[in-house]
Protein backbone atom coordinates (compact mmCIF):
# COMPACT_ATOMS: atom_id res chain seq x y z
CA UNK A 1 0.00 0.00 0.00
CA UNK A 2 1.41 3.33 -1.04
CA UNK A 3 0.92 6.21 1.38
CA UNK A 4 0.82 9.84 0.31
CA UNK A 5 4.36 10.32 1.63
CA UNK A 6 5.87 7.28 -0.09
CA UNK A 7 4.18 8.34 -3.33
CA UNK A 8 5.67 11.83 -3.08
CA UNK A 9 9.10 10.34 -2.37
CA UNK A 10 8.83 8.01 -5.37
CA UNK A 11 7.84 10.91 -7.65
CA UNK A 12 10.79 12.99 -6.46
CA UNK A 13 13.32 10.13 -6.74
CA UNK A 14 13.56 10.51 -10.50
CA UNK A 15 15.10 13.98 -10.12
CA UNK A 16 18.42 12.75 -8.83
CA UNK A 17 18.66 10.02 -11.46
CA UNK A 18 18.27 12.68 -14.12
CA UNK A 19 21.11 15.11 -13.53
CA UNK A 20 23.56 13.39 -15.91
CA UNK A 21 20.99 13.24 -18.70
CA UNK A 22 20.09 16.90 -18.13
CA UNK A 23 23.74 17.96 -18.40
CA UNK A 24 24.07 16.04 -21.68
CA UNK A 25 20.88 17.54 -23.10
CA UNK A 26 22.08 21.02 -22.08
CA UNK A 27 25.45 20.49 -23.77
CA UNK A 28 23.77 19.32 -26.99
CA UNK A 29 21.52 22.36 -26.89
CA UNK A 30 24.37 24.82 -26.27
CA UNK A 31 26.41 23.47 -29.16
CA UNK A 32 23.43 23.71 -31.52
CA UNK A 33 22.49 27.22 -30.37
CA UNK A 34 26.10 28.29 -30.95
CA UNK A 35 26.44 26.73 -34.39
CA UNK A 36 23.05 27.95 -35.61
CA UNK A 37 23.76 31.52 -34.53
CA UNK A 38 20.81 31.83 -32.13
CA UNK A 39 23.36 32.51 -29.39
CA UNK A 40 25.21 35.79 -29.93
CA UNK A 41 28.36 34.72 -28.08
CA UNK A 42 29.97 31.29 -27.85
CA UNK A 43 32.73 30.39 -25.46
CA UNK A 44 35.02 27.51 -24.61
CA UNK A 45 37.71 26.72 -22.09
CA UNK A 46 41.22 25.98 -23.29
CA UNK A 47 43.85 24.00 -21.42
CA UNK A 48 47.24 25.73 -21.49
CA UNK A 49 50.55 24.95 -19.75
CA UNK A 50 49.87 27.87 -17.39
CA UNK A 51 46.26 27.00 -16.52
CA UNK A 52 42.77 27.02 -18.02
CA UNK A 53 42.04 29.99 -20.25
CA UNK A 54 38.68 30.99 -21.76
CA UNK A 55 37.91 32.29 -25.21
CA UNK A 56 34.72 33.82 -26.59
CA UNK A 57 33.61 34.71 -30.10
CA UNK A 58 30.76 36.43 -31.92
CA UNK A 59 29.81 35.86 -35.56
CA UNK A 60 32.48 38.46 -36.43
CA UNK A 61 35.35 36.74 -34.65
CA UNK A 62 37.15 36.31 -31.34
CA UNK A 63 35.84 38.98 -28.97
CA UNK A 64 37.48 38.14 -25.65
CA UNK A 65 40.22 35.99 -24.16
CA UNK A 66 40.25 35.22 -20.43
CA UNK A 67 43.68 34.42 -19.02
CA UNK A 68 43.93 31.60 -16.44
CA UNK A 69 43.87 33.98 -13.44
CA UNK A 70 40.44 35.25 -14.56
CA UNK A 71 37.39 33.65 -12.93
CA UNK A 72 34.95 32.23 -15.51
CA UNK A 73 31.93 33.92 -13.85
CA UNK A 74 33.61 37.26 -14.17
CA UNK A 75 34.61 36.62 -17.79
CA UNK A 76 31.01 35.68 -18.71
CA UNK A 77 29.45 38.56 -16.76
CA UNK A 78 31.58 41.05 -18.68
CA UNK A 79 30.48 39.53 -21.98
CA UNK A 80 26.81 39.56 -20.88
CA UNK A 81 27.07 43.27 -20.07
CA UNK A 82 29.35 44.33 -22.92
CA UNK A 83 28.18 42.16 -25.83
CA UNK A 84 25.01 40.12 -25.19
CA UNK A 85 23.62 37.82 -22.46
CA UNK A 86 22.89 35.21 -25.14
CA UNK A 87 26.06 33.29 -24.30
CA UNK A 88 26.50 29.51 -24.54
CA UNK A 89 29.40 27.14 -24.06
CA UNK A 90 30.00 25.66 -27.53
CA UNK A 91 33.51 24.21 -27.85
CA UNK A 92 32.67 22.76 -31.27
CA UNK A 93 31.87 26.22 -32.67
CA UNK A 94 35.35 27.36 -31.53
CA UNK A 95 37.35 24.42 -32.91
CA UNK A 96 39.70 26.51 -35.05
CA UNK A 97 40.33 29.10 -32.32
CA UNK A 98 41.08 26.42 -29.75
CA UNK A 99 43.41 24.65 -32.16
CA UNK A 100 45.41 27.80 -32.87
CA UNK A 101 45.72 28.60 -29.17
CA UNK A 102 46.88 25.02 -28.48
CA UNK A 103 49.52 25.36 -31.18
CA UNK A 104 50.72 28.72 -29.86
CA UNK A 105 51.04 27.49 -26.27
CA UNK A 106 52.74 24.34 -27.54
CA UNK A 107 55.36 26.41 -29.38
CA UNK A 108 54.09 25.33 -32.82
CA UNK A 109 52.50 28.60 -33.96
CA UNK A 110 53.87 32.14 -34.19
CA UNK A 111 50.95 34.09 -35.67
CA UNK A 112 47.19 33.73 -35.36
CA UNK A 113 45.00 33.36 -38.37
CA UNK A 114 41.76 34.35 -36.61
CA UNK A 115 39.15 36.99 -37.32
CA UNK A 116 38.85 39.43 -34.40
CA UNK A 117 35.82 41.35 -33.15
CA UNK A 118 37.08 44.65 -31.67
CA UNK A 119 33.78 45.74 -30.12
CA UNK A 120 35.06 45.57 -26.53
CA UNK A 121 37.96 47.89 -27.36
CA UNK A 122 37.09 51.57 -27.03
CA UNK A 123 37.81 53.70 -30.10
CA UNK A 124 40.41 56.41 -30.44
CA UNK A 125 43.89 56.13 -29.02
CA UNK A 126 43.15 52.87 -27.13
CA UNK A 127 42.23 51.12 -30.32
CA UNK A 128 45.24 52.53 -32.17
CA UNK A 129 47.56 51.19 -29.45
CA UNK A 130 46.01 47.71 -29.59
CA UNK A 131 46.02 47.66 -33.40
CA UNK A 132 49.71 48.57 -33.38
CA UNK A 133 50.32 45.85 -30.77
CA UNK A 134 48.53 43.30 -32.94
CA UNK A 135 51.11 43.95 -35.67
CA UNK A 136 54.13 43.19 -33.45
CA UNK A 137 55.64 39.91 -34.66
CA UNK A 138 56.31 36.86 -32.50
CA UNK A 139 59.41 37.20 -30.36
CA UNK A 140 59.76 40.98 -30.89
CA UNK A 141 59.19 43.35 -27.98
CA UNK A 142 58.56 47.10 -27.86
CA UNK A 143 58.54 49.59 -24.99
CA UNK A 144 55.43 51.47 -23.85
CA UNK A 145 56.89 54.64 -25.41
CA UNK A 146 57.57 52.89 -28.72
CA UNK A 147 54.04 51.49 -28.99
CA UNK A 148 52.60 54.92 -28.08
CA UNK A 149 54.68 56.32 -30.97
CA UNK A 150 53.38 53.68 -33.40
CA UNK A 151 49.86 54.67 -32.31
CA UNK A 152 50.64 58.29 -33.19
CA UNK A 153 51.60 59.89 -29.87
CA UNK A 154 55.13 59.06 -28.64
CA UNK A 155 54.67 60.98 -25.39
CA UNK A 156 51.55 59.06 -24.32
CA UNK A 157 53.34 56.03 -22.86
CA UNK A 158 51.10 56.09 -19.75
CA UNK A 159 47.89 56.10 -21.78
CA UNK A 160 49.38 53.29 -23.87
CA UNK A 161 49.93 51.32 -20.66
CA UNK A 162 46.29 51.85 -19.65
CA UNK A 163 45.08 50.76 -23.09
CA UNK A 164 47.19 47.61 -22.91
CA UNK A 165 45.98 46.91 -19.38
CA UNK A 166 42.39 46.86 -20.60
CA UNK A 167 43.11 44.61 -23.61
CA UNK A 168 40.11 42.23 -23.94
CA UNK A 169 42.09 40.07 -26.39
CA UNK A 170 45.35 39.11 -24.65
CA UNK A 171 47.56 36.51 -26.41
CA UNK A 172 45.91 37.11 -29.83
CA UNK A 173 46.62 40.84 -29.46
CA UNK A 174 50.04 40.25 -27.85
CA UNK A 175 50.21 42.93 -25.18
CA UNK A 176 52.78 40.77 -23.38
CA UNK A 177 55.30 41.93 -26.01
CA UNK A 178 55.20 45.47 -24.62
CA UNK A 179 57.86 45.82 -21.91
CA UNK A 180 59.47 48.53 -19.78
CA UNK A 181 62.33 50.51 -21.29
CA UNK A 182 64.82 49.07 -18.78
CA UNK A 183 64.14 45.56 -20.08
CA UNK A 184 61.96 44.49 -17.16
CA UNK A 185 58.80 42.81 -18.54
CA UNK A 186 56.51 44.90 -16.34
CA UNK A 187 52.86 44.41 -15.42
CA UNK A 188 50.46 41.98 -17.04
CA UNK A 189 46.76 41.25 -16.64
CA UNK A 190 47.51 37.55 -16.33
CA UNK A 191 50.24 38.22 -13.76
CA UNK A 192 53.91 39.19 -14.13
CA UNK A 193 54.92 35.53 -13.96
CA UNK A 194 52.78 34.64 -16.96
CA UNK A 195 54.22 37.55 -18.95
CA UNK A 196 57.69 36.21 -18.27
CA UNK A 197 56.55 32.71 -19.31
CA UNK A 198 55.12 33.99 -22.61
CA UNK A 199 58.24 36.02 -23.44
CA UNK A 200 60.34 32.98 -22.69
CA UNK A 201 58.15 30.84 -24.95
CA UNK A 202 58.83 33.37 -27.71
CA UNK A 203 62.56 33.56 -26.93
CA UNK A 204 62.18 37.28 -26.25
CA UNK A 205 63.32 37.45 -22.65
CA UNK A 206 66.56 39.44 -22.41
CA UNK A 207 69.18 37.87 -20.18
CA UNK A 208 70.07 39.40 -16.80
CA UNK B 1 19.03 57.26 -20.00
CA UNK B 2 17.05 54.06 -19.83
CA UNK B 3 18.23 51.48 -17.38
CA UNK B 4 19.05 48.17 -18.96
CA UNK B 5 18.86 45.38 -16.40
CA UNK B 6 21.98 43.31 -16.49
CA UNK B 7 21.17 39.77 -17.31
CA UNK B 8 23.06 36.66 -16.28
CA UNK B 9 24.76 34.75 -19.11
CA UNK B 10 22.38 32.28 -20.79
CA UNK B 11 24.71 29.37 -20.04
CA UNK B 12 24.27 30.02 -16.30
CA UNK B 13 20.49 30.05 -16.75
CA UNK B 14 20.68 26.83 -18.81
CA UNK B 15 22.78 25.03 -16.19
CA UNK B 16 20.46 26.18 -13.41
CA UNK B 17 17.21 24.98 -15.01
CA UNK B 18 18.06 22.08 -17.35
CA UNK B 19 17.35 19.46 -14.65
CA UNK B 20 13.95 20.92 -13.77
CA UNK B 21 12.96 21.20 -17.44
CA UNK B 22 14.07 17.69 -18.42
CA UNK B 23 12.43 16.25 -15.29
CA UNK B 24 9.17 18.00 -16.06
CA UNK B 25 9.17 16.92 -19.71
CA UNK B 26 9.93 13.29 -18.94
CA UNK B 27 7.04 13.21 -16.50
CA UNK B 28 4.72 15.20 -18.78
CA UNK B 29 5.35 13.79 -22.29
CA UNK B 30 7.44 10.68 -21.55
CA UNK B 31 11.09 9.84 -22.13
CA UNK B 32 10.82 9.39 -25.89
CA UNK B 33 9.71 12.97 -26.65
CA UNK B 34 11.34 14.73 -23.72
CA UNK B 35 14.64 15.49 -25.42
CA UNK B 36 13.07 17.05 -28.55
CA UNK B 37 10.85 19.20 -26.35
CA UNK B 38 13.86 20.13 -24.21
CA UNK B 39 15.74 21.40 -27.27
CA UNK B 40 12.72 23.39 -28.51
CA UNK B 41 12.09 24.84 -25.06
CA UNK B 42 15.58 26.24 -24.58
CA UNK B 43 15.75 27.45 -28.20
CA UNK B 44 12.59 29.53 -27.58
CA UNK B 45 13.92 30.67 -24.20
CA UNK B 46 17.17 31.82 -25.82
CA UNK B 47 15.32 33.75 -28.53
CA UNK B 48 13.14 35.46 -25.95
CA UNK B 49 15.85 35.77 -23.28
CA UNK B 50 16.06 39.56 -23.34
CA UNK B 51 12.34 39.79 -22.55
CA UNK B 52 12.58 37.70 -19.37
CA UNK B 53 11.80 40.11 -16.52
CA UNK B 54 13.97 38.17 -14.09
CA UNK B 55 11.32 37.72 -11.40
CA UNK B 56 10.99 33.97 -11.68
CA UNK B 57 13.15 32.45 -14.42
CA UNK B 58 12.35 28.85 -13.47
CA UNK B 59 8.58 29.30 -13.71
CA UNK B 60 9.14 31.23 -16.97
CA UNK B 61 11.11 28.45 -18.68
CA UNK B 62 8.75 25.73 -17.40
CA UNK B 63 5.82 27.64 -18.83
CA UNK B 64 7.58 27.55 -22.21
CA UNK B 65 8.27 23.83 -21.70
CA UNK B 66 4.62 23.05 -21.03
CA UNK B 67 3.51 24.98 -24.13
CA UNK B 68 6.11 23.18 -26.27
CA UNK B 69 5.02 19.83 -24.88
CA UNK B 70 1.35 20.54 -25.64
CA UNK B 71 2.25 21.67 -29.21
CA UNK B 72 4.36 18.57 -29.65
CA UNK B 73 1.52 16.36 -28.49
CA UNK B 74 -0.97 18.06 -30.86
CA UNK B 75 1.40 17.74 -33.82
CA UNK B 76 1.80 14.07 -33.02
CA UNK B 77 -1.96 13.55 -32.71
CA UNK B 78 -2.49 15.07 -36.19
CA UNK B 79 -0.11 12.60 -37.81
CA UNK B 80 -1.74 9.36 -39.00
CA UNK B 81 -1.13 6.71 -36.37
CA UNK B 82 0.01 3.30 -37.60
CA UNK B 83 -2.15 0.34 -36.65
CA UNK B 84 -1.78 -0.42 -32.97
CA UNK B 85 0.05 1.65 -30.44
CA UNK B 86 3.61 2.72 -31.06
CA UNK B 87 6.00 0.91 -28.77
CA UNK B 88 7.15 3.13 -25.94
CA UNK B 89 10.79 3.68 -26.88
CA UNK B 90 12.87 4.36 -23.80
CA UNK B 91 15.32 7.26 -23.96
CA UNK B 92 18.93 6.06 -24.29
CA UNK B 93 20.01 7.87 -21.13
CA UNK B 94 18.81 7.55 -17.53
CA UNK B 95 16.32 4.85 -16.64
CA UNK B 96 13.10 5.72 -14.85
CA UNK B 97 13.23 4.87 -11.20
CA UNK B 98 9.65 3.59 -11.18
CA UNK B 99 8.18 2.89 -14.62
CA UNK B 100 4.74 1.83 -13.31
CA UNK B 101 4.31 5.01 -11.35
CA UNK B 102 5.27 7.16 -14.34
CA UNK B 103 2.93 5.13 -16.50
CA UNK B 104 0.14 6.10 -14.09
CA UNK B 105 1.24 9.76 -14.26
CA UNK B 106 0.95 9.60 -18.05
CA UNK B 107 -2.72 8.61 -17.70
CA UNK B 108 -3.66 11.66 -15.59
CA UNK B 109 -5.68 14.48 -17.18
CA UNK B 110 -3.42 17.16 -18.69
CA UNK B 111 -3.68 19.78 -15.91
CA UNK B 112 -3.15 17.31 -13.10
CA UNK B 113 -0.27 15.71 -14.96
CA UNK B 114 1.37 19.11 -15.48
CA UNK B 115 0.83 20.11 -11.84
CA UNK B 116 2.19 16.82 -10.45
CA UNK B 117 5.19 16.96 -12.83
CA UNK B 118 5.99 20.58 -11.89
CA UNK B 119 5.60 19.93 -8.17
CA UNK B 120 7.63 16.71 -7.95
CA UNK B 121 9.75 16.25 -11.08
CA UNK B 122 10.75 19.95 -11.16
CA UNK B 123 10.53 20.54 -7.39
CA UNK B 124 8.50 23.75 -7.67
CA UNK B 125 6.59 25.38 -4.81
CA UNK B 126 2.82 25.61 -5.33
CA UNK B 127 3.05 29.32 -6.07
CA UNK B 128 5.52 28.61 -8.88
CA UNK B 129 3.49 25.65 -10.15
CA UNK B 130 0.64 28.12 -10.53
CA UNK B 131 2.85 30.68 -12.23
CA UNK B 132 4.22 28.11 -14.69
CA UNK B 133 0.67 26.98 -15.53
CA UNK B 134 -0.89 30.44 -15.58
CA UNK B 135 -3.33 29.54 -12.77
CA UNK B 136 -3.66 30.56 -9.10
CA UNK B 137 -1.69 28.96 -6.29
CA UNK B 138 -4.92 27.49 -4.90
CA UNK B 139 -5.80 25.97 -8.26
CA UNK B 140 -2.27 24.54 -8.50
CA UNK B 141 -2.72 22.91 -5.08
CA UNK B 142 -6.05 21.41 -6.12
CA UNK B 143 -4.58 19.96 -9.29
CA UNK B 144 -1.63 18.41 -7.46
CA UNK B 145 -3.87 17.06 -4.71
CA UNK B 146 -6.36 15.57 -7.14
CA UNK B 147 -3.53 14.12 -9.25
CA UNK B 148 -1.94 12.46 -6.22
CA UNK B 149 -5.28 11.02 -5.15
CA UNK B 150 -5.77 9.38 -8.56
CA UNK B 151 -2.19 8.13 -8.62
CA UNK B 152 -2.57 6.44 -5.24
CA UNK B 153 -5.78 4.81 -6.40
CA UNK B 154 -4.17 3.47 -9.57
CA UNK B 155 -0.92 2.35 -7.98
CA UNK B 156 -2.60 0.70 -4.99
CA UNK B 157 -5.06 -1.07 -7.27
CA UNK B 158 -2.24 -2.46 -9.40
CA UNK B 159 -0.11 -3.69 -6.50
CA UNK B 160 -2.94 -5.20 -4.49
Amino acid sequence: MMTKESLERALAADRRALSGAAAQAAARFAERAGTEGVAKVTYAQVDTPVGIASVAATERGVVSVGLPNRALDDFLAELADGVSPRIVEAPGALDETRRELDEYFGGRREAFDLALDWQLVPGGFYRKVLRATARLPFGITATYGEIAGKAGNPRAHRAAGTALGSNPLPIVVPCHRIVRSGGDPGDYGGGAEMKRWLLELEGALSEG
Amino acid sequence: MTHVASREPFQVFLNAHSGAVLGFLRAFVGSADADDCFQETFMSALRAYESLDGANPRAWVLRIARNKAIDHHRARARRPVPKGDLPDVPAPTAKRTDPELWGAVADLPEKQRAAVALRFASDLRFRDVGEAMGISEAAARRNVHEGLRKLRETVNKETR
